[in-house]
């Protein structure tokens, strides 16, 4: 009976979520299509173009898209909310209006200002403008940047998982009131739990100060590594691929090792002991810019870059499919391809799980160093 | 360098951060606080438990150790027991054997002592008899005038057939 309530339930959730879909859904795109084959991905200028569009960030959620039989592209997806911060204050709009051109042909009008999307960037077009004109490296001349606050893919990526995250340990945590082992999917957490505390948090960090530091580690392994996996799904997430991301976890590590160090860790960056006197201001300027630039960019760069070159690899290994098609036929590219993209999908979910165990490692150990007391010789 | 200073939006940078903070505080009160205290409480309780079997095995054996300990000692009691109780069951024989022995003697000895108390009565009584005898047979003597040995003899027969000797 329950199992059966279970599916109906299950069922009602995806039911919702196509019509929602089809709904929002199934806008067809007739912009300049020059080629003849209504937009389809086939040359290895459209991929490497496909791939860049993809790392970028996105204004909407794209499930899929393909040609109809009138030869126009049909971008199945559904729109996200545009909030931007420009020269009149705050806009909002729906991000269907762009009616998914990315280069600044379709300019939408909003309280007597001009917007347009290019190469997912909104630009705020200058007063008497009404195309964008672009130089010849493709930038826009007549326009500036405004504040994106939208809800894009990204951010959208961020808002579910952070949910999804709360709803999982919030479920943990009410399990522990009524026993002491928990059941069914907790059963799953708990060790990731105890393993992020015992083998990442306490270790690194000392068993006299883990205690306050674990929540924020446990947050971000968690966080990283939810997201990490789900940007292998056919969801198409690239969130921990966005610079503006990492370059806000590795800020956040920093502010925690900053304002949990210690007198004696600032004493050693600032005065190092025990080594001679004109040594001590070179080493103090090397260790102020370890603290405050070496490591927080290792953190975000590393994260970054591991997770776009995932996404460039397994994309370029699906791209086989196009690109070799005339060398290897239909059947020895597509072949070709599912091999190499499931072998590399499988890394791929290794690297998933060790950014995030790095990340958080190297958190715990910057945090470890900053309040370490030292034995005073 | 400058494609990744491309690529970074401010916007996102400032959503993720009020996001991230937001995700934080959340998780740490509403997940993390309450699972990391629930998982200490348990590690607690299982080190306590096995603390406390510990501490039960060693009272246990402590108390098995008492029990011989109480065992060794009754049964000694009981071997300095079942010992007096022979003692003093040999005492008691001999001392009776002793006593009977007493009592018999004393009862020969009493009847040595009556039995020569008898004879000496007999004697004496004998004696007194003979005495008496005697003096009859010379009074009959003196009272007849004896005129023949034979007569004389025949006399002193027939009185001595007179006395029955008790």
């Amino acid at each position: 009976m329950k199992i059966a309530q279970k599916t109906i339930k299950f069922l009602a959730i995806i039911a919702v979520s196509f019509f929602t879909i089809s709904g929002f859904a199934s806008s067809t795109d007739k912009k300049q299509d020059n080629q003849n084959d209504g937009g389809r991905v086939n040359t290895k200028e459209e991929v490497k173009e496909y791939i860049q569009h993809h790392l970028k960030d996105s204004h909407d959620f794209n499930l899929w898209s393909y040609t109809n039989d009138a030869g126009e592209r049909v971008h199945v997806s559904f729109p996200l909310p545009v909030i931007l911060w420009s020269s009149k204050g705050l806009i909002t709009f729906m991000s269907s209006e762009f009616h998914h051109n990315d280069d600044g042909h379709v300019i939408v009008e909003k309280n007597g200002l001009k917007f347009a999307k290019i190469h997912s960037k909104i630009y705020e077009l200058d007063n008497g403008a009404t195309t964008v004109s672009f130089d010849e490296t493709h930038h826009a001349t007549n326009g500036h940047k405004v504040i994106d606050l939208s809800i894009t893919k990204s951010v959208f990526g961020i808002l579910m998982i952070g949910l999804l995250m709360l709803f999982w340990f919030s479920g943990l945590a009410k399990q522990y009131k009524t026993r002491k082992v928990p059941i069914g999917f907790g059963r799953i957490l708990e060790p990731l739990v105890l393993y992020v505390r015992d083998e990442i948090a306490r270790p690194n960090i000392g068993d006299k100060h883990y205690r306050r530091f674990t929540g924020y580690l446990l947050t971000v392994f968690f966080f990283i590594w939810v997201l990490n996996l789900f940007g292998l799904t056919p969801l198409g997430f690239n969130v921990t691929g966005q610079i503006a991301v990492t370059a806000c976890l590795a800020i956040f590590t920093l502010f925690v090792y900053t304002f949990s160090a210690n007198k004696d860790y600032w004493g050693h960056v600032l005065w190092m002991p025990g080594i001679p006197v004109f040594v001590k201001p070179i080493l103090a300027i090397i260790e102020i810019a370890g603290h405050f630039l070496i490591k927080p960019f290792s953190l975000l760069v590393r994260l970054f870059a591991n997770i776009t070159a995932g996404h460039v690899v397994l994309m370029s290994l699906i791209a086989i499919m196009f690109t070799l098609k005339k060398e290897l036929g239909v059947v020895g590219a597509t072949g070709l391809s599912f091999a190499l993209s499931f072998l590399i999908i499988l890394i791929e979910v290794l690297v998933a799980f060790l950014q995030a165990y790095i990340f958080t490692m190297l958190s715990a150990l910057f945090i470890g160093m900053a309040v370490e007391e030292h034995e005073h010789h | 360098m400058e494609a990744l200073l491309e690529d970074f939006s401010p916007g996102l940078f400032i959503i993720s951060t009020i996001l991230l903070l937001i995700l934080i505080a959340l998780m740490v009160k509403f997940a993390w606080k309450p699972i990391l205290n629930s998982l200490e409480e348990r590690e607690s309780g299982i080190q306590d438990a096995l603390a406390a079997a510990e501490n039960a095995r060693k009272e246990m054996q402590n108390l098995q150790a008492d029990n011989e300990r109480l065992v060794k000692e009754a049964r000694a009691e009981r071997d300095v027991m079942m010992k007096d109780a022979r003692d003093i069951r040999d005492k008691m024989i001999a001392d009776a054997k002793e006593d009977a022995k007493e009592v018999t003697t004393k009862l020969i000895e009493n009847a040595q002592a009556s039995i020569q108390q008898e004879k000496q009565a007999a004697l004496a009584e004998l004696k007194k008899n003979v005495a008496e005898l005697s003096i009859g047979i010379a009074e009959s003597v003196i009272k007849r005038e004896l005129s023949s040995k034979k007569e004389q003899l025949k006399l002193v027969e027939e009185t001595l057939k007179d006395v029955t000797l008790n």
